[in-house]
């Protein structure tokens, strides 16, 4: 190979450290399915709010003072003193709940093409862990601000440990440290936002994308483009990631910066959803608020939780709701990845499934009354009913024959 | 791409449909952020009347005079009332613990109260006052019932009495409504008065974000900006795309 004789700084760079070798493998000869459509940029825009989270998160330390007697005040003193800073602020305030908008479409199209199914279970497994990751580092960055409903959402979640028999008291107050959410809690959780969280996060990004690399993208035909392959030993439906889909995910980033930028200029509260009214209260352990709820990515399981009468139960269905999506490259047996190609009652299923997802989540974010619970009763029995359809339906599916291409654009 | 933007575009919609505050009616406070004489008025009003007990203790005077169009020996001379540096904090020099011995409570800081409340539900708050011989202060208020606060603009609004009227509904429950009644004229029509409280709800909503203004300008060319992007990239992306079939 002619790259070993190369000179020059890269040349003397790649002989000692795979700077070419991995620009190829993971980007120039990486080859990517040729027949990506709208559901596929959610991957790298996830990666791109990462990114944004983290810098806008470094940014927003040199301000903020994880106390609880300052925390409230050094958030408004970036808002109001610090150049740029309320930029900043809401840059990751609607990072936030944008990096979930972003990560919910991204798995539910895993749902549709089957990209949980083998061999990419573990790039599903990664990808789940970094969810709950997500949803740790989300819930613990919302204390920080130390307003009243950071202050009781924390309050509320947090004594869900107390569920658990036996240790269940003990557990809450490790995790608190204190009898009730304070200052010592309010720096722990400073410690794993800014610092633990993330490296972890880092990491298991790494391995989400070093573990697709390994097998290859899936496609919305759900067929494997290795198996055809040209003279030059590539994929013939593929095309190498740099340059086509970088420049098309570019396209895709643009768009999804003019959505993120009018949030974040005309609509910073989302109507209450992105920053709650409440959260502008300063933190008071003696004045509970009327309605404590968590932030709306949250209210899916929320719902769940309190749609069980017992307390214990309601924290195992919540929990059962997560760990049981971890299952679905086992679960779901067909060996039809696309929804393309799979029965009516399958899309019938998702459809459900999404409704109940969705109706859930709004259930989660409204008070408690007889007829929403009903509501939210129903819609957690569906939730869980997919993972039950799923391990049933492809005894009797009829399933339509899938190419051995992807069909074009 | 109309059908593709579908999903993001129905997204934003739980942003357009804010579930209703159950409770009392509220009044729209229909504020102009971009009037600077009635934000000017509302600050002349708060530092009057809510400064000398509710703290604006993240707002700073010089802020206030730069974004108002008010000099700062203007300020200096009609709207600090405590002395000190142009550069201050508008804090209050109340003692809390007074402040508890007085009114039950420290009176909250009102920098963000705009944001925390709402512009509609300060409008009718401070409208809502009423007498009420059996509280402390003599007064009570409709939309925060058995508030601690007296009704510091007596003397501009009057003094209301309630006008307690039962009504029947469709399905024949009974409910107490209570009106109110201007029961003696104070230095202010009616007409006026709601004016004076627009101003000063103005002004804490342009103190619960002095950035607002600033900020929106800012997005209207930074997303002009991004539509311009996106056209020379969606070229870009189909100059390179010619070649896959």
């Amino acid at each position: 190979m002619a790259e070993k004789w190369k000179t020059g700084l890269l040349g003397w760079i790649d002989a000692r450290f795979p700077l070419s070798k991995m620009w190829n493998e993971h980007l120039a000869e990486y080859y990517a399915p040729k027949n990506f459509n709208f559901w596929y940029y959610f991957g790298s825009l996830a990666l791109m709010v990462l990114v944004m989270q983290i810098i806008t998160g470094i940014w927003l330390t040199m301000n903020y003072k994880p106390d609880a007697l300052l925390a409230f005040n050094s958030v408004e003193y970036i808002m109001r003193d610090v150049n740029w800073g309320w930029l900043i602020r809401y840059m990751h305030s609607t990072g936030a709940s944008f990096f979930f908008i972003v990560v919910y479409l991204h798995m539910f199209r895993a749902l549709l093409y089957g990209s949980y199914k083998k061999p990419r279970e573990l790039i599903w497994i990664f990808g789940m862990i970094i969810y709950v990751c997500l949803m740790a580092e989300a819930f613990m960055g919302y204390l920080l601000p130390w307003g009243q409903m950071s202050y009781w959402g924390a309050q509320v979640i947090i004594s869900l440990f107390g569920a658990i028999p036996g240790i269940g008291d003990s557990l809450a107050l490790w995790i608190r440290g204190d009898y009730v959410i304070s200052d010592v809690t309010l720096n722990r959780f400073f410690a794993f936002h800014v610092i633990a969280v993330p490296i972890i996060l880092l990491a298991l990004v790494v391995m989400h994308i070093l573990a697709l690399h390994e097998v290859g993208s899936n496609n919305p035909d759900g067929v494997e483009i290795k198996k055809v392959k040209g003279p030059d030993g590539h994929p013939v439906d593929g095309i190498p990631f740099h340059p086509y889909y970088t420049v098309k995910d570019i396209v895709g980033v643009i768009v999804f910066l003019i959505f993120f930028c009018i949030v974040v200029f005309f609509l910073p509260e989302m109507g209450g959803y992105f920053l709650e009214p409440d959260n502008f209260l300063p933190a008071d352990p003696l004045k509970t608020p009327l309605h404590i709820k968590p932030l709306w990515y949250f209210t899916p399981f929320y719902a769940i939780l309190r749609a069980v009468p017992d307390k214990l139960l309601g924290v195992i269905a919540m929990g059962a709701a997560i760990v049981l999506l971890f299952f679905l490259p086992w679960l779901d047996r067909s060996p039809v990845k696309s929804i393309r190609y799979r029965g009516i009652a399958y899309k019938a299923a998702l459809g459900i499934f999404i409704v109940s997802f969705l109706g859930l989540g709004y259930l989660g974010g409204e008070p408690v009354t007889p007829v929403l619970t009903n509501f939210a009763r129903l819609f957690s029995i569906l939730y869980f009913a997919f993972f039950a359809v799923l391990l049933i339906l492809p005894m009797f599916e009829k399933t339509k024959p899938v190419p051995d291409r992807v069909t074009s654009k | 791409m109309k059908k593709r933007l579908l999903p993001l575009l129905l997204i934003l919609v739980p942003a357009l449909t804010l579930a209703a505050e159950g409770g009392v009616h509220l009044d729209k406070a229909n504020i102009d952020p971009d009037n600077q004489q009635s934000l000017q008025r509302g600050a002349r009003l708060f530092v009057n009347y809510c400064l000398s007990c509710h703290a604006a203790g993240l707002m700073r005077y010089e802020r206030m005079g730069q974004d108002l169009g008010i000099s700062e020996l203007q300020v200096a001379e009609n709207l600090m009332f405590t002395g000190g540096k142009i550069g201050d904090l508008m804090t209050v020099a109340t003692d809390p613990e007074d402040a508890v011995e007085w009114f039950g409570t420290v009176p909250p800081d009102l920098s963000v109260i705009a944001r925390a409340r709402g512009v509609d539900w300060l409008y009718t708050y401070l409208r809502s006052f009423y007498l009420d011989p059996s509280r402390v202060t003599g007064v009570n208020n409709l939309v925060f019932p058995d508030v601690g606060m007296p009704d510091v603009l007596w003397e501009l609004q009057g003094w209301q009495k309630p006008v307690i009227t039962t009504v029947k509904d469709t399905d024949g429950t009974e409910h107490k409504v209570i009106d109110l009644d201007l029961a003696e004229p104070g230095l202010m029509s009616p007409k006026e008065f709601d004016r004076a409280v627009r101003d000063l709800v103005n002004f804490l909503d342009y103190m619960a974000e002095p950035g607002k203004h600033d900020r929106q300008a800012l997005g209207v060319k930074v997303i002009l900006f991004l539509l311009v992007f996106l056209v020379v990239a969606y070229f870009m992306k189909k100059e390179f795309w010619k070649d896959v079939h």
